[in-house]
Formats: C-alpha cells, sequence, structure tokens
C-alpha cells in the first residue's frame, strides 16, 4: 500500500500541466500549412436540399476550396452507423435511416452539415460560407418525443415508418400483468426524463493530415476511443485502412459520453484534406456544442409498480418511449435497451419486470449515452416510483426500501444482470445517519416557521459499469468486444511505461493506474508514466466511457504485470541461486523470502536487458502485453440524501444537504473518487434543478447558448457530505466497480422526491425550476 | 467577426468627432455585449471608438449628495465605491451582482443604460433614482430616457457621458436571477427620493424597464413591505418565455418589491 499506492489520496499528476494552462488539446496542434474549416449547417430543422451554389464562395479571399455531400459520397466515403443490434419484438432488425456525412437531398435538424468550406483564416472560411447559397425547401418537423409517433407527424426516414425505429421488449410481460391483477396496491406514475447537453469544457474538434507521398492519414480529435475511432472509420467510412490512419486523442477537456462517437466532422476533415492537399482543422464554437453534440436522456415512460398485503413488490411493468434524435449514433440503440431496462429491478427484489421500449426519431441532435447513459433513466424512474408509493401505503420511504432490498448475493434479476455483491443496507444507513433522518421533523418545524417548505428525500441506486464481458454484449447485439489492453514496459534502468487502451479525458488515469504499478512493486510513481490517446503506440484499446477504466482498464494492467513480475522473479531467482517461488516483490526489491537477500528493481531491469546471464532459453527485455475480458459487470451501488429548504414566495429551492454513501468496492485514490462523485452529482443536481434542452415548434433549438441553457455553479451547489461502503467486486483482481457516473445516476431522484415531499405536489418534472415549484405549489392547495 | 477599424478616443469631442466621421461605426465601452454579437456576427459596425480612456468619463464622483458616474465606470467601480455606500448602498449592491468577476470589471453603466437590455439592472436603478442621463448635447430624465426593449432616446450618434442623481432617503434593490444567464429574471428597485417614491420594475415588462403608480402610491402613504400585500400585480404587459411566464413573473414583481422595501430599512 504505502503513500502511493493503492488507496492512498495521491494528488492528481496531471493537474500540473492543467493547471499552469500547459495542456495540449486538439486545437492546440497546428502543422505547417494547416487551413481552416467551417461546417455550413442546417437552419432549418427539416427540409429538402434542392440545390448548393459555391461558385461565388470559391473565388472569394483565402478560399481553398468548399467541398459538399454529393462530393463526399462520390468518393466512396460510407455513412455514420448504430454499432448496436437491436431487435423489435417481431424479430425485424431496427430500422436506421441513412445518416450521411454531408447531408445530400434532407437535412433534418438545425445543425444537420451540408457543406465545408476550407480556407486560410476561420474568417475568411466563414465569409465565403455566408456566400454559399442554399436552395432549401422548409419541411414540418417533429421535435416531441411524446408525439413523435402520432398519426400525420412528419415523417423524418422513409426506413422507419411512423419515424419508430424499434419497439423492444424485456422480461416476462404476463407474469408481471399477472401480479398486477392480483396485487393488493398499485402505484401507477408517468416519468419524464428531461433532455441534457452534454457540455464538456473542451468543445469538439479535429484536425485531419493527409500525407500524400505516404498514402497516410492522421487524425488528431476530442476522442474518448481513439482505437474506436481508427476502426470505425477504416471499416464503415472507408476513410483508409487501418494501417494508413493514425488516430490521436490528446488532453480531452471532458466528454460525459459525448465524445464517444465518431461524428461527420472527423471524417469530413481527413477526407477535405486528402482532397485539397492541406491538413484541415476545425474546432466547434460553443453554439455548435449545442447544436451537434449528443444529447442525453429525454425518455416518456408509464410505470406501473405492483405490492402484496405485506408492501413487498410483485411486479413492474414499464412502458418507455425513447427520443433518438435525427439520426442514430453509434451506441443509441445501447442506451435506452440494455442499459437502462436491465437496471430496472434496482436493489430491490422484483419477481417479475416487463418493459417496453419504443425509441423515435424527431427532428432534433442524435440522442447518445450521456454520464449514466440509461441507468439515470432506470435510477429515476424505479426510485420516484418507489418514493410514490410509500406515500401512497403510508410508510415510511427507508421501510420500503428496506423490505424490498435485496439480502443475498449473487441475485438474477428477471432482466438479464447477475447481482456479484452488495450491502444495500448498509449505505442506506450510513446516508441516514449523516443526513441526521431522524432529525428531520424538527428541521421541518423550524423551517415551517421562517415561512420555508422543507423536504428530504432518498434515492437507493444500483448501475452496472466498467462495460462489459465481450460474449455477453456480443450475444446482445454489441458491434464490438468491451475487453481492454495494457502493455508493460520496464526500460533497461527500471523505470516503467505502462501503455492503455483507456483514455483519461478528467478521470486521473496518469494517476491512478500510476498507483497501482508503484504499489505492486515499491517503485516511486515518479518512475511510472502512463501513455494513451495515441493508436501509432498503444495497441488496440476499446477507450473510456461506462465508467470502464478502472475495473476494465486497470485489470489488463494488473494482468501484464503479472506476466512482468512472474519474468523479473525468474531472472532474480536466477541470479541469486534461489527457487523462483520464494522471490517476493516488496518495496523496489525482490528478495528471497525468509533471507536478507535481495536485488533491486533497476538492477533486475537491467539484467533483462544486458542478457549477460538470463535463465537458459529466456528472451531477453522486460515487456508484457495482456487482453483483459471482464466476467461481469460491476455493480456500485449506493443510497443518497437530499434535503431541501423551498421558499413558497418564489420557488427557488435551497439544498441544505446532500449526502452521498456510495459502495464502489475497493478504492484506488479516494481523492479521485470523490472528485468524480463531486462532479455527478453536480450533474445529477443540473438536471434536477436547472437543465433543459428546448427546442420551439419548428424544431429551432431555443437553449442554444448558456444565457438560455442553465448550468449548475459553484454557487448552485451545497457542500457533499461523503461516505463509501465497501463490498469488493468478485469478478475483477481489483475488487473495484466504477465511481464515473455514480453522482450523476443516483442524484436526481434524491432531489426530486425530497422537493416533492416539502411541496406536497407529487406532478413535478425536471427540471424542477423555481417557476414549476411555485406552480406546483399553488395548484396544490 | 467581420473586419473593423478601432479608435481610441482621447476625450468626449474626439469621440463624437469620430463618430460623425463614421456612419456605421459604433461606440465601445466595456464590449460585453456589443463585442459579443460582433463575434456571431449579428453586429458589424465598420469602425469602434472606444471610449474607455477617456478620463473624464471614468468614476464616482460626490458633491454633497449629489452623485455623478461617468459612463465608462466600470460595475465592479461602483460596487466598491465606498463614498457612494455612505449615501446609496442599493446602487452599490446592485453593481456588485451583475453578471461575474471578469463582466463587471469590463461592463459600464453607460454602456448598459445605452443598451437598454430588457433584463438589465441598471435601468432600474437608474429610473428607480429618478436620475438624469447626461449626454454630449443635453440632460434626459430617467422617464424620458428608456423608450422600449434594447431602445432609447438617444439619437443617432448621440453619447451618454454620465448619469446624475440626488441620494434618495432610502433605496433597496431585489433580484431574482434569471437560472440560466443570471441577468434580472424580475429586479425591482425602490426609492424614497426628493420628488417621491419611485419603484421601477426591470426583467419583466414586455416593452422593457417600467414603473409601478401602484406600488409608488401605496408606499407613498406608507413605507413597508406590508404596505404591498394587498396590491396584485396585472399580468398582462408582461413577458412570457422559456423561463418565466407573465403569471410567474408578476408574482416575482410583488415578491421582489417587497424584499426591495425591506431591504431599504
Ligand atoms: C456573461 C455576462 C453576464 C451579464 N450579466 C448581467 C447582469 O446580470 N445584469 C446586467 O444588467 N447586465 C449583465 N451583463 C451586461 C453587462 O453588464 C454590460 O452592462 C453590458 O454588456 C453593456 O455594457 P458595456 O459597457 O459592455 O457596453 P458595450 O458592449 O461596449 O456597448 C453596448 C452598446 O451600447 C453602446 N454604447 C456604449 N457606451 C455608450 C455610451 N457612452 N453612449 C452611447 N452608447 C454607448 C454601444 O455602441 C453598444 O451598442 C452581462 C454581460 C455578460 C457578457
Amino acid at each position: 500500500m504505502g503513500v502511493e499506492g493503492i488507496g492512498a489520496r495521491v494528488t492528481r499528476k496531471e493537474d500540473k500541466r492543467f493547471l499552469t494552462g500547459k495542456g495540449r488539446y486538439t486545437d492546440d496542434m497546428t502543422v505547417p500549412g494547416m487551413k481552416y474549416a467551417y461546417f455550413i449547417r442546417s437552419p432549418h430543422a427539416h427540409a429538402r436540399v434542392k440545390g448548393i451554389d459555391a461558385s461565388a464562395a470559391r473565388s472569394m479571399p483565402g478560399v481553398i476550396d468548399v467541398l459538399d455531400g454529393k462530393q463526399l459520397q462520390a468518393d466512396g466515403i460510407g455513412n455514420l452507423i448504430c454499432g448496436w443490434m437491436i431487435h423489435s419484438k417481431d424479430g425485424s432488425p431496427m430500422k436506421m435511416g441513412a445518416w450521411r456525412p454531408l447531408a445530400v437531398d434532407t437535412v433534418r435538424y438545425v445543425g444537420d452539415a451540408i457543406a465545408i468550406v476550407v480556407a486560410d483564416s476561420l474568417g475568411e472560411a466563414r465569409d465565403a460560407a455566408e456566400a454559399v447559397v442554399i436552395d432549401y425547401e422548409p419541411l414540418p418537423a417533429v421535435t416531441e418525443t411524446a408525439v413523435a409517433m402520432a398519426a400525420g407527424a412528419p415523417q423524418l426516414h422513409p426506413e422507419a415508418p411512423n419515424n419508430l425505429i424499434f419497439d423492444w421488449q424485456l422480461g416476462d410481460g404476463d407474469a408481471a400483468d399477472r401480479a398486477i391483477a392480483s396485487a393488493a396496491h398499485v402505484t401507477e406514475i408517468e416519468i419524464h426524463n428531461n433532455r441534457l447537453s452534454p457540455n464538456p469544457m473542451e468543445p469538439r474538434a479535429t484536425l485531419g493530415i493527409y500525407d500524400g507521398a505516404e498514402d497516410h492519414y492522421t487524425c488528431y480529435t476530442t476522442s474518448q476511443n481513439p482505437h474506436v475511432a481508427r476502426l470505425v472509420m477504416s471499416a464503415f467510412y472507408n476513410v483508409a485502412p487501418e494501417n494508413k490512419l493514425r488516430v490521436i486523442a490528446p488532453d480531452v477537456g471532458g466528454g460525459f459520453g459525448s465524445k464517444i462517437y465518431i461524428y461527420p466532422e472527423e471524417i469530413v476533415c481527413l477526407w477535405a484534406s486528402r482532397k485539397t492537399g492541406v491538413p484541415v482543422k476545425w474546432t466547434a464554437d460553443r453554439t455548435e456544442a449545442f447544436l451537434t453534440d449528443a444529447h442525453g436522456r429525454d425518455h416518456v415512460s408509464k410505470v406501473k409498480m405492483a405490492f402484496d398485503a405485506d408492501n413487498h413488490i410483485t411486479a413492474l411493468k414499464v412502458d418507455t418511449i425513447a427520443n433518438l434524435g435525427a439520426y442514430m449514433s453509434l451506441f443509441s440503440s445501447a442506451v435506452p435497451t440494455y442499459l437502462y431496462a436491465t437496471l430496472l429491478s434496482g436493489q430491490y427484489a422484483i419477481p417479475a419486470i416487463h418493459a417496453n421500449v419504443r425509441t423515435v426519431y424527431t427532428n432534433t441532435v442524435p440522442v447518445d449515452a450521456y454520464r449514466g447513459a440509461g441507468r439515470p433513466e432506470a435510477t429515476y424512474l424505479l426510485e420516484r416510483t418507489i418514493e410514490t408509493a410509500a406515500r401512497e401505503l403510508g410508510i415510511s420511504p427507508a421501510e420500503l426500501r428496506r423490505k424490498n432490498f435485496i439480502r443475498t448475493f449473487p441475485y438474477q434479476t428477471p432482466v438479464i444482470m447477475n447481482y456479484d455483491a452488495g450491502d444495500y443496507e448498509a449505505s442506506l444507513n450510513a446516508a441516514m445517519q449523516a443526513a441526521d433522518w431522524a432529525g428531520f421533523e424538527a428541521r421541518r418545524a423550524t423551517s415551517e416557521a421562517n415561512g420555508k417548505k422543507r423536504g428530504i428525500g432518498m434515492s437507493c441506486y444500483i448501475e452496472a459499469c466498467g462495460i462489459a464481458p465481450s460474449a455477453a454484449v456480443g450475444s446482445l447485439g454489441a458491434g464490438v468486444g468491451l475487453w481492454e489492453s495494457a502493455e508493460v514496459r520496464v526500460n533497461a534502468v527500471g523505470t516503467i511505461e505502462v501503455l492503455t487502451g483507456s483514455h483519461s479525458h478528467g478521470q486521473g488515469h496518469e494517476t491512478t493506474f500510476a498507483q497501482l504499478v508503484a504499489g505492486r512493486l515499491g517503485v516511486p510513481i515518479e518512475s511510472i508514466n502512463i501513455v494513451h490517446g495515441d493508436t501509432d503506440k498503444v495497441q488496440m484499446g476499446m477507450g473510456t466511457y461506462g465508467s470502464r477504466s478502472g475495473a476494465v482498464g486497470m485489470s489488463a494492467v494488473v494482468k501484464a504485470l503479472e506476466k512482468v513480475e512472474a519474468k523479473a522473479k525468474k531472472i532474480a531467482a536466477h541470479l541469486m541461486e534461489a527457487a523462483e517461488e520464494d522471490i517476493v516483490i516488496e518495496n523496489g526489491e525482490l528478495k528471497v523470502a525468509g533471507t536478507d537477500k535481495a536485488l533491486p528493481w533497476f538492477q533486475v531491469a537491467l539484467a533483462a536487458y544486458t542478457a549477460h546471464n538470463l535463465p537458459s532459453g529466456m528472451e531477453p527485455g522486460l515487456k508484457e502485453t495482456a487482453f483483459y475480458d471482464p466476467a461481469n459487470f460491476t455493480f456500485p451501488a449506493g443510497c443518497y440524501v437530499a434535503e431541501v429548504e423551498i421558499d413558497p414566495e418564489t420557488g427557488e429551492t435551497d439544498i441544505v444537504q446532500f449526502v452521498a454513501a456510495d459502495d464502489f468496492g475497493n478504492i484506488i485514490n479516494p481523492l479521485i473518487v470523490e472528485g468524480q462523485v463531486h462532479g455527478g452529482i453536480a450533474q445529477g443536481i443540473g438536471q434536477a434543478l436547472l437543465e433543459n434542452v428546448q427546442y420551439d415548434a419548428n424544431g429551432q433549438l431555443l437553449t442554444a447558448s448558456y444565457m438560455d441553457y442553465a448550468m449548475p455553479r459553484a454557487d448552485d451547489l451545497p457542500s457533499f457530505k461523503l461516505s463509501h461502503q465497501n463490498t469488493p467486486c468478485p469478478s475483477n483482481p481489483l475488487g473495484i466497480k466504477g465511481c464515473g457516473e455514480a453522482g450523476a445516476i443516483g442524484s436526481p431522484p434524491a432531489l426530486i422526491n425530497a422537493i416533492t415531499d416539502a411541496i406536497g405536489n407529487n406532478g413535478l418534472t425536471m427540471p424542477a425550476t423555481p417557476m414549476k415549484v411555485w406552480q406546483a405549489l399553488h395548484a396544490a392547495h | 467577426m467581420y473586419a473593423t477599424s478601432y479608435h481610441r478616443a482621447s476625450s468626449v469631442e474626439d469621440a463624437v468627432k469620430l463618430k460623425s466621421a463614421h456612419d456605421e461605426g459604433k461606440y465601445l465601452s466595456g464590449g460585453m455585449t456589443l463585442i459579443s454579437t460582433m463575434k456571431q456576427r449579428l453586429a458589424a459596425p465598420s469602425d469602434l471608438i472606444d471610449l474607455r480612456h477617456i478620463p473624464s468619463l471614468r468614476g464616482v464622483r460626490i458633491e454633497g449628495r449629489k452623485v455623478t458616474i461617468g459612463a465608462a465606470t466600470p460595475h465592479a467601480d461602483v460596487a466598491a465605491s465606498r463614498e457612494l455606500a455612505a449615501i446609496c448602498p442599493a446602487l452599490c449592491q446592485l453593481a456588485g451582482h451583475i453578471g461575474d468577476p471578469h463582466v463587471r470589471h469590463m461592463g459600464t453603466i453607460g454602456g448598459s443604460i445605452a443598451n437598454n437590455d430588457p433584463a438589465a439592472d441598471y435601468p432600474a436603478g437608474v429610473l428607480g433614482l429618478g436620475a438624469t442621463v447626461v449626454t454630449d448635447r443635453r440632460s434626459i430624465s430617467a422617464d424620458d430616457f428608456f423608450t422600449g426593449l434594447f431602445e432609447t432616446a438617444l439619437a443617432e450618434g448621440e453619447m451618454v457621458t454620465a448619469v446624475t442623481f440626488e441620494a434618495p432617503e432610502k433605496a433597496g434593490y431585489a433580484k431574482f436571477n434569471n437560472p440560466a444567464s443570471r441577468f434580472a429574471m424580475t429586479g425591482v428597485f425602490v426609492a424614497k427620493t426628493a420628488g417621491g417614491v419611485r419603484v421601477a420594475v426591470t426583467g419583466a415588462g414586455s416593452s422593457g424597464v417600467f414603473r409601478h403608480s401602484g406600488f409608488e402610491q401605496a408606499l407613498a402613504g406608507n413605507w413597508s413591505a406590508d404596505a404591498l400585500s394587498n396590491i396584485t400585480v396585472d399580468s398582462s404587459g408582461l413577458m412570457s418565455d422559456l423561463h418565466a411566464n407573465a403569471e410567474y413573473r408578476a408574482n416575482l414583481v410583488k415578491v421582489m418589491a417587497r424584499r426591495a422595501v425591506a431591504s431599504a430599512g
């Protein structure tokens, strides 16, 4: 363990670079001859494109070229794909409409890219873009989830009648219906999950460089998974074969899911670089980010939860419509299905569960995974429903949850997941105690005396992360495997490079991955470097999302380290004339157990590279690789408590305390874990109280800047009281779960449960803005 | 941003002369509104005439109870003025809650009132105090200055040089932030001035800042928050947008007015 090993609060190695402005982001990359791209985007939510006249623009100052979708198509560049096949319950495959990197005959949302201007400067590119004349024939648009399938609604894709992409189900509908029919009590509720914009601090950017002499492409991009980007661009978009395409994701300033996907811009800039013979860079501005970064959430659901006379849950039935926007983004189909319905059992033993999910096209930005991806939607639905049931049944929300907790593991839910470990009551107890739940009524009385309304609410979440066993996801339709790779390179002087297929864009891998190695070998953390984000340096990898870098990425490092350690022990045993089994690695030395014989780590490394005296038949060098494919998801769980005070005159909510009790299994670095939880809760509070993507009836995005899209700021947030419980994960060598998304998953229902408790009106929807709370208060009286 | 030519004016006369020489030019003060509008290509002035380096336009001057704030005085200077805080703390508080620190160190009172954003704070203060807007050529009473959404009585090329007012006996400002922009979703400035009680409302009216005569009469008779209890605010004429409808704004007008009176003491 020690001060730098697993469990230590090591400050982040990467922060010096970030805090002093020395990070190297895609937009910082400048190469000789580089030019700038400006994307011309549709101002209409839905229109036919009758013609593009770029003749005037082409002769404007500084303009290299104006390129459009017809040229892209003629060069054989493919359409964007969705990489997870879902079948409807009638057996038919999902109905995927064509998404061209540059629209050809139809545009389907405001922001849909239609042409690109390449010029000496961005200003000149923009000037020329204004001179490109596009003849649009506007068509009617539909943006709302609930009405997309209605008769007469505008149709987006000929492949998908009624805008229905798939009609999918999971679980046993008959069993759920039977249990509901014979229930002692049924709680029914309608749940809306608001649409969010991810807003990473760094906007998306890309630099495409074509080298004609080598017929080779380099793509700098703001990606969470550069190898997947290369794979998809090679295999599906025909940009270039993999050996001719290098993808580099340097420092990336946050992603939250939105930088998993391969967007049109990377493909178009690479192609444009070949077409024009110059490197082409594009960086989104903030409005472009609102208009084109994949959005998150946007579900409407009807829920029934059945109880027996003893208040045990007997069934859950869910009918969800999920909005996927104008096109199917890379993992969009998996989010409202296998990342959502599989978590509908929550922390509860529910014998019968049935979920029906219909996904729809609308004239809006494509929707895909956003921090939590499906699990926040499941948690919000379940935790609002059980809270409502407790109120209807007249029993305390904690009591109802306790009564229904799963208590023996492994536990097979009726919706695929097999929970491996957990202790839900431990987190519930810790959270209630930290929040002084018992003292709430007294605090409420004080608030009442001051003319305020006080409420308390909890949420018991579970999530599945560390995605995931490749065979399992393959059988469910995934187009890729979800293992991870690692390479541990010990240099001749004993310093170490760890190459990982995980990608750090805020998570602190340069610190935690180094801690793992420092702890196991007992070498200083400064002697370890983490290398990631470059397909020329790191062998194939799957990237970072779904809180998988710890559970999957670090497990791969463990597997590679084990091989390195085994070889080092062989060398040490040979040099010290001891038995291999007697060698232990401790404090930077290889020791013969029970003796005072030892060799320092660097000396064994040196011996591996001088190769003067190695065991017979051993290859020189000390470098090993491993691929790790997890045996199961990991299941972080916990309990969050929010306490709010509401000003009835204005409807303003003040979060007076927020408690999080999380079980992430073993923890590598508590400082970083707490940071992840803080950030996640901040985003959850954003969803619950502030954030909401809104379109007008014509499909114009109304919330396209921070003037109208409300992001949480420091003074919107209380300080958080955190604690950790620990049931180690049995399916990976480190016993760790995942902590990156929990905060965003667990917090929204705790807040809405608290606010509805305070105002006595259960019909409130997110975001609970002051106006909505004020209206709900008045409606309640 | 389209190409533009920058001029640094050395005096008010110099600025006015530059402006008259450039038909399509614009005065530039803090640039907090103008520059971002230009970056979005929604404004394309041929010339920018920067007012911030004209010494006479900058600073808070106090003679007795007469306050003069130069047009190019940034919000942070108003917020931090001890002399002003001694006789009209409500205006310091108003300035201290505009935007964020960056905005307060760049944005200016002249730019704010010339722009007359319907959700800006200063228009409420200037109208509530019954201030006078001094320009390069005349004085305009606040009652005549604010004429509609982003509209003022300024003539083409006319430049605000200062805002002056007599410190009120009492004043208070209460603002309810728009959750996204943090401009005023509703802000109410109340003042007991030599010329009578004045109540100005910003962020709520569909034609910009306005005075509320019902509140003024009630407070003239009884300067207390409770004096406003029985007055209902008519929601017609109030704004409805993404963030708040007219009915909610009507509620906020009353709640903020009560809080402004309470804060004035
Ligand atoms: C992030 C952000 C948050 C903000 N929050 C708030 C808020 O909470 N409350 C609030 O009230 N405001 C807010 N503002 C606005 C800001 O406080 C400024 O008051 C406003 O931008 C205008 O002042 P300026 O000095 O920047 O004017 P500029 O942007 O330089 O000019 C604005 C307009 O006024 C004209 N003009 C400038 N000076 C003169 C003059 N002396 N005579 C005639 N015409 C002139 C210019 O030609 C231009 O048309 C915010 C701004 C930003 C960017």
